[in-house]
């Protein structure tokens, strides 16, 4: 075996401004040797080349070439989102680096040059303890992915896409784009041309996992893209849990993170997708998330942005089936350097439909929090609610939050209720911890923590424990 | 033996001189009462001593078991072993007086050192039995819509739970209210002892009823005026602070 060489991220990065700011465990990086490269910059022999690699069928390398051409032919869109998009060179990031195409199935078999890594993330540690099933992706490929054997028996299938594809073709293509559509927006269509790795799950008939399905999500190298594809299918009174981690070490050039997940939970089905996001505070995450709830299936996001340069996400339900319900349960902290422009979006598309949305967003120092949402209940439907909560907590003077909610709600038959605050961390509430003996950035901590703990109880208990300790992390270091 | 030593101690907000040269020494179980009219520096006194950021020390020195503390930090004052009973305790919303407590003692703790969650419910039970508490009051967010009561019962609850050498307690709203005045008095006189030493800061006479001092400082104008036993605080009572204005 050979000694593992570990190098510093980037030694000649820009410090994070905030003071003593730990980056958190996911800011380290461990030299890998890739066998396949897409190389630098994006044109069609990048697109085929992905897909020759991955040997895909002909309707899928057509279906990418296709979203390329989108690609292209679609704007940025900043007349609505921040100019920092144009920030982006995407000439400059690599655009597929991958060990091989097939996962291992065992942490043995997984090389130790990736191994490392996951390690010193407590992956393996965390599916021994309470996960039904692990998918491990290292930049563009999943080093490992299994799913216990129980669970397996049972029907479930919990591969990344490319086995996805290649092993349950019929399936896959039944729902793969049909949530949201190559040219939903720029991003989707940069993902439907280039995309790698990802889960694909389906839970067959009246099959409840009792235990989360975990994916991770790992940038290692430089100038990459990460685009998993993600597509989830809960099939008739199917109920499962997914959750996935996302880290990178901090490199000085922007890193490009842009996935797309898609949901199905037909009739009666529950799918319960949870996030917690940890990027370094170089990387672009420009994510595009929906599902579909069909008769009385239920579809709940549980999204929590740390990290990150700028992320733009807005989980949404299209509720589809009478009696569906959809819920985003968001928390957002931008710190210095930072901007969290996150939401929800929920479609009311049939009768007696119900969606809820609570967003928490926390801003320190300069950073910037952003909430959208789009609420749309058309007249024709009778007995639709939603409920929206925006609560924004500025922590120092220069944080900055802004609030969007449209809420189209049409017609007399149909209910919404919609809350905005906004609080401040003040000065006596901070002198008050202190007095009892916690330091400045114990007592933000805290305070940060409690903002947020009606939500964050809603977690797996291993899930909001890493949730504090990442706003401890972040809290520590922004006092002055 | 434990002291807390101010010794001419001159306290501004902004320009505003608000305490101009106050000396006292407090030892370990020891019950000190100031008294004075309202605006005449007693609550600055005590958040200047805990070191609250607002207020700017121009002379003088606070000295705890003969070290000055004026350099230390807020919190450090606290593990020090000084507590102060806010008159308008903040609201933490979202955390639990149990999780503030727990949190506040783990602050105590080196690195590595971790709190016994059993032992520590263990006894904050203890002492939530021991001053009449109910044990649902700790499940509720510090302070979050607290009555006047509840607040003060919170604020002794944290002081028996930390146990400082020094408790300085901030009593000056004559808002206090029979309920009030009834947890805080006793509160104190449960945890009087020779491990403790209390500053006792009042407007009414009132409070000396329940929570017997064993000295009475007049303060006016940001000095004291007067010293003097419990006898000092029912003359006070009889003949108003005029007396001690005119006495200036």
């Amino acid at each position: 075996m050979k000694p593992p060489s570990e190098t510093a991220a980037d030694d000649t990065a820009v410090e994070n401004p905030v003071v003593g700011i730990d980056q958190s465990k996911g800011d380290f990086k461990y030299d890998v040797k890739y066998d396949f490269d897409a190389g630098t910059g994006l044109n069609e022999n990048t697109v085929r080349y992905i897909s020759s690699v991955k040997k895909e069928a002909d309707w899928l390398l057509e279906f990418r070439l296709n979203a390329l051409k989108k690609f292209h032919s679609m704007p940025m869109p900043t007349h609505w989102a921040t100019k920092d998009l144009e920030n982006i060179n995407f000439d400059k990031i690599r655009y597929y680096l991958a060990q091989g195409q097939k996962p291992k199935r065992t942490w043995e078999e997984v090389p130790d040059d990736i191994k490392q890594t996951f390690e010193r993330l407590g992956i393996p540690e965390q599916e021994r303890k309470f996960l039904a099933g692990v998918e491990a992706q290292f930049d563009s490929e999943a080093a490992y992915s299994n799913i216990k054997e129980i669970v397996a028996k049972q029907g479930v299938i919990f591969v990344n896409s490319t086995e996805g594809l290649r092993e349950h073709p019929e399936l896959f293509k039944k729902f793969f784009g049909k949530v949201i559509p190559t040219g939903d927006n720029k991003f989707a269509a940069l993902n439907s041309a280039v995309f790698s790795g990802g889960s694909f799950i389906y839970v067959p008939k009246g099959v409840k996992v009792a235990q989360p399905l975990q994916a991770y999500f790992r940038i290692n190298a430089e100038n990459f893209g990460q685009f998993e594809r993600t597509l989830i299918i809960a099939d008739e009174g199917a109920e499962v849990v997914y959750m996935e981690g996302c880290t990178a070490p901090k490199f000085s050039t922007a890193t490009l993170h842009s996935a797309v997940v898609e949901l199905v939970a037909l009739k009666g089905a529950k799918i319960q997708y949870i996030t917690v996001q940890n990027w370094a505070n170089n990387v672009f995450n420009l994510v595009t998330k929906r599902g579909v709830a069909h008769e009385d299936a239920e579809i709940k996001w549980i999204d929590c942005n740390i990290g990150s340069r700028l992320t733009m996400k807005y989980p949404g339900v299209v509720l589809k089936g009478e009696r569906a319900r959809g819920e985003v349960i968001s928390i957002a902290l931008a710190n210095d350097g930072q901007h969290q422009d996150t939401g929800a979006k929920m479609i009311h598309a049939a009768n007696n439909t119900t969606s809820n949305i609570v967003a928490k967003s926390i801003s320190v120092g300069q950073g910037r929090s952003t909430y959208r949402g789009i609420v749309h209940i058309p007249k024709s439907l009778k007995g639709c609610k939603n409920n929206t909560e925006c609560d924004a907590l500025l922590i120092n003077t220069n944080s900055r939050t802004d609030t969007y909610p449209a809420i189209a709600i049409r017609g007399d038959r149909n209910a919404t209720q919609h809350e905005a605050s906004v609080s401040k961390v003040s000065e006596d509430m901070i002198f008050y911890m202190q007095q009892r003996g916690l330091t400045e950035g114990q007592a933000m901590s805290l305070a940060v923590n409690g903002f947020i703990n009606d939500l964050a109880r809603q977690f797996p208990m291993e899930y909001s424990v890493e949730l504090k300790r990442l706003i401890d992390l972040e809290m520590e270091g922004s006092v002055g | 033996m434990p002291t807390l030593d101010i010794q001419n101690l001159q306290v501004a907000i902004g320009d505003k001189p608000i305490v101009k040269g106050l000396s006292l020494t407090i030892r370990s179980g020891e019950v000190h009462a100031i008294m004075g009219p309202n605006g005449t520096g007693k609550s600055t006194l005590a958040k200047a001593i805990a070191g609250h950021p607002d207020y700017t020390i121009t002379g003088g020195d606070v000295l705890l078991d003969g070290k000055s503390i004026l350099e230390m930090e807020a919190d450090e004052r606290a593990r020090s072993g000084l507590f102060l009973a806010f008159q308008y305790p903040s609201e933490i919303p979202g955390v639990t007086i149990a999780n503030f407590l727990r949190a506040a003692l783990q602050a105590r703790l080196g690195e590595g050192e971790e709190i016994d969650a059993t032992a520590y419910y263990k006894r904050l039970y203890g002492k939530m039995d021991m001053l009449t508490i109910d044990r649902k009051f700790t499940s509720r967010a510090v302070n979050e819509g607290f009555s006047g009561g509840e607040k003060k019962r919170c604020e002794i609850l944290q002081m028996a739970m930390l146990e400082p050498k020094f408790a300085l307690m901030d009593e000056t709203d004559s808002g206090l209210d029979i309920d009030a005045l009834r947890i805080v008095s006793e509160g104190v006189n449960a945890l009087r002892g020779p491990g403790l030493g209390v500053l006792l800061i009042t407007h009414y006479q009132r409070l000396l009823n329940y929570i017997v001092p064993d000295f009475v400082h007049v303060m006016y104008d940001g000095r004291i005026v007067k010293s003097g036993d419990k006898s000092l605080a029912l003359e006070l009572e009889a003949k108003g602070y005029d007396w001690v204005k005119k006495a200036v």
